[in-house]
């Protein structure tokens, strides 16, 4: 009993050193002046572009991430083919790699003089410095997420339950989104938020494709960076309330969901 | 013949699951596949359910060959030993949704699973999510989940192997009254030789990826055609070339043209049945079943010296060895 109520302090402690506190202290030093300059730095029209900009790149990420990683964990957990093992490795590697690298990597393969950058822009496209590199460097570095996952969840599934469906006339369509998706709902979820709040919180990738442009290609997290290094600490404060905000909200909303789903 | 298998063979890496199989099964019959584990029994009906895909061989479903369907097309109902409910869905969702992926009228969904949980007798349950059902509760729901869809056969998987023994028999019974009701072509697999012998009206005897005998339970009990058959229907002593049952030998207290003596090691009280542990003069020891009347009519004690002799014996030759 003391053991374990022992246990619990420490563990609070904790969270509160590491996270509740200096979340709370940048909510803190944002509204320490009232509500009134928080809503001017994030009504700016760079804080609203930067905004715009995250959620636009989310908006593309997380379903394109979500049906592939999908994908990627349904072969994975149920087929046995050579190179399996490298094809998983191959997805984790994002969250080995530091982001700052992914980004060095993009802009040699999309940049001016890289393997596809003069092919997309003689088509009208700049991937780097630009929207879409953006995006390309969320896309990898939350690649891993839902699959990960999914891939222990699906396994402890197992088949039967979709050769109970298959036999009873359902198509591996209907099997995916009917049985297989609501069984594994909990992981499928939270690899989902995983992958929300890392698109969302993505800084050292996007920085190096960015450019880094305010209100052309700037997303918020860069957005809060450039606040801080110009000694906007109220604007840096406020957009970084806003960025934790919406990370809040999306585990509610999911939870919330998740919630509906079961009786 | 609504189901006909020839000559199917499968290997998984290098286990031969199947070695040639070849059955019928008579339209309206419940056929029971019987053997040990690892016997193949349970692949062979993957296979026919389209589970599985033989490495060679052919099958017919009510005369149309169905060996490169899938299973959604076969027109099969399938019971799995550990019920594969639906976790996530109510009962009658469970029930309703072989017709719900046939994108069946609401209306006509409904009536027709209230039909199968009276059927099934899980009325008042529909709204009841499987983890609040007990086993033998599940098992029915998946029964009447395959019988949704008016399958043209029904397969079922050890579907009473992960009950305890109460139940089991119950849904024995059951099975079979429900049988009797919808005259549904029916293939088991069990391991229990009692419960094939009670819920069939034919059994199919398999061993080492082979069928080894065909026939209603009697004559398999009666006529075994090889000996591996004689013993899985129960104990069986060997005498010299013979096989004798347990209750085929019979016991007396003088020669009374018996020519075989033993010693009597130990009594084993079943209620109606006594079993006797003998051993012979040579050293072979024998199991006899005799009626708790016979039993005492003889005074029969541990350590007392009988005679024996076989009422019904066989001797298989050459060839139907094991």
């Amino acid at each position: 009993m003391k053991a374990r109520f022992g246990l619990r302090a420490i563990a609070g402690v904790y969270l509160a050193l590491v996270l509740v506190g200096p979340l709370v202290i940048v909510f803190w030093s944002a509204f320490r002046h009232g509500v009134g300059p928080v809503w001017d730095a994030i009504s700016s029209p760079d804080a609203v572009a930067a905004l715009k900009l995250t959620l636009l790149t989310a908006a593309i990420a997380v379903p394109a991430n979500t049906i592939f990683g999908i994908l990627a964990a349904l072969v994975l957990a149920r087929r046995r083919f050579p190179g399996r093992r490298a094809v998983s490795a191959l997805i984790d590697l994002p969250l080995a790699l530091s982001p700052v690298v992914v980004g060095l990597a993009l802009v040699l393969v999309w940049g001016r003089a890289g393997w596809f950058g003069p092919w997309a822009i003689n088509h009208g496209v700049s991937v780097i410095f630009s929207t879409p590199g953006i995006v390309l460097a969320t896309m990898v570095v939350s690649l891993p997420f839902v699959t990960r996952e999914l891939v222990p969840v699906l396994r402890e599934l197992g088949i039967e339950q979709q050769e109970a469906a298959a036999t009873l006339g359902a198509n591996p369509l209907q099997i995916v989104w009917r049985i297989t998706l609501p069984a594994v709902r909990y992981g499928l979820i939270y690899g989902v938020v995983l992958t929300t709040a890392r698109v969302i919180g993505e800084f050292g990738a996007v920085a190096v494709v960015s450019g880094n442009i305010a209100g052309q290609s700037q997303t918020m997290t860069l957005y809060v960076e450039d606040r801080f290094q110009e000694f906007d600490l109220v604007g840096a404060y406020s957009a970084s309330v806003l960025l934790a905000c919406i990370s809040i909200a999306t585990v509610v909303v999911l939870r919330l969901l998740n919630r509906r789903g079961v009786q | 013949m609504t189901i006909e298998v020839r000559d199917i063979s499968k290997q998984f890496d290098r286990h031969v699951a199947l070695d040639r199989v070849s059955l019928e099964v008579p339209r309206g019959s419940l056929t029971a596949l019987l053997g040990p584990s690892g016997s193949g029994k349970s692949t062979l009906l993957r296979i026919i359910a389209g589970l599985e895909t033989p490495d060679s061989g052919r099958i017919w479903i009510d005369g149309s060959d169905v060996t490169g369907v899938r299973p959604q097309r076969r027109g099969i109902g399938f019971v799995f030993q550990h019920y594969a409910a639906f976790k996530h869905m109510t009962v009658r969702n469970n029930i309703g949704f072989g017709l719900s992926v046939r994108r069946r009228p609401k209306a006509e969904i409904r009536a027709r699973v209230d039909e199968l949980l009276a059927i099934v007798q899980l009325e008042g349950l529909g709204d009841r999510y499987p983890s609040q059902l007990s086993g033998g509760q599940r098992q029915r729901m998946a029964l009447a989940r395959a019988l949704a869809v008016d399958p043209a056969v029904l397969l079922l998987d050890e579907p009473f192997g992960a009950l305890d023994a109460r139940v089991r028999g119950e849904l024995r019974r059951w099975l079979r009254r429900l049988h009797e009701q919808t005259e549904v072509t029916t293939v088991l697999v069990t391991h229990d030789q009692e419960e094939a012998m009670e819920v069939a009206d034919r059994i199919a005897v398999m061993d080492h990826a082979q069928i080894r005998q065909v026939g209603p339970p009697r004559e398999l009990y009666d006529d075994p055609s090889n000996p591996f058959v004689m013993e899985f229907f129960g104990t069986v002593n060997r005498v010299g070339d013979a096989f004798v049952r347990p209750h085929d030998l019979k016991l007396h207290r003088s020669p009374n043209g018996a020519t075989q003596t033993a010693t009597v090691e130990r009594l084993v009280h079943l209620g109606f049945v006594v079993r006797a542990d003998l051993v012979k003069d040579d050293g072979q020891a024998l199991t006899a079943q005799l009626t708790a009347d016979e039993a005492e009519h003889l005074g029969l004690e541990v350590g007392d010296n009988v005679f024996v002799a076989a009422r019904r014996e066989r001797v298989f030759l050459e060839g139907e060895g094991i």
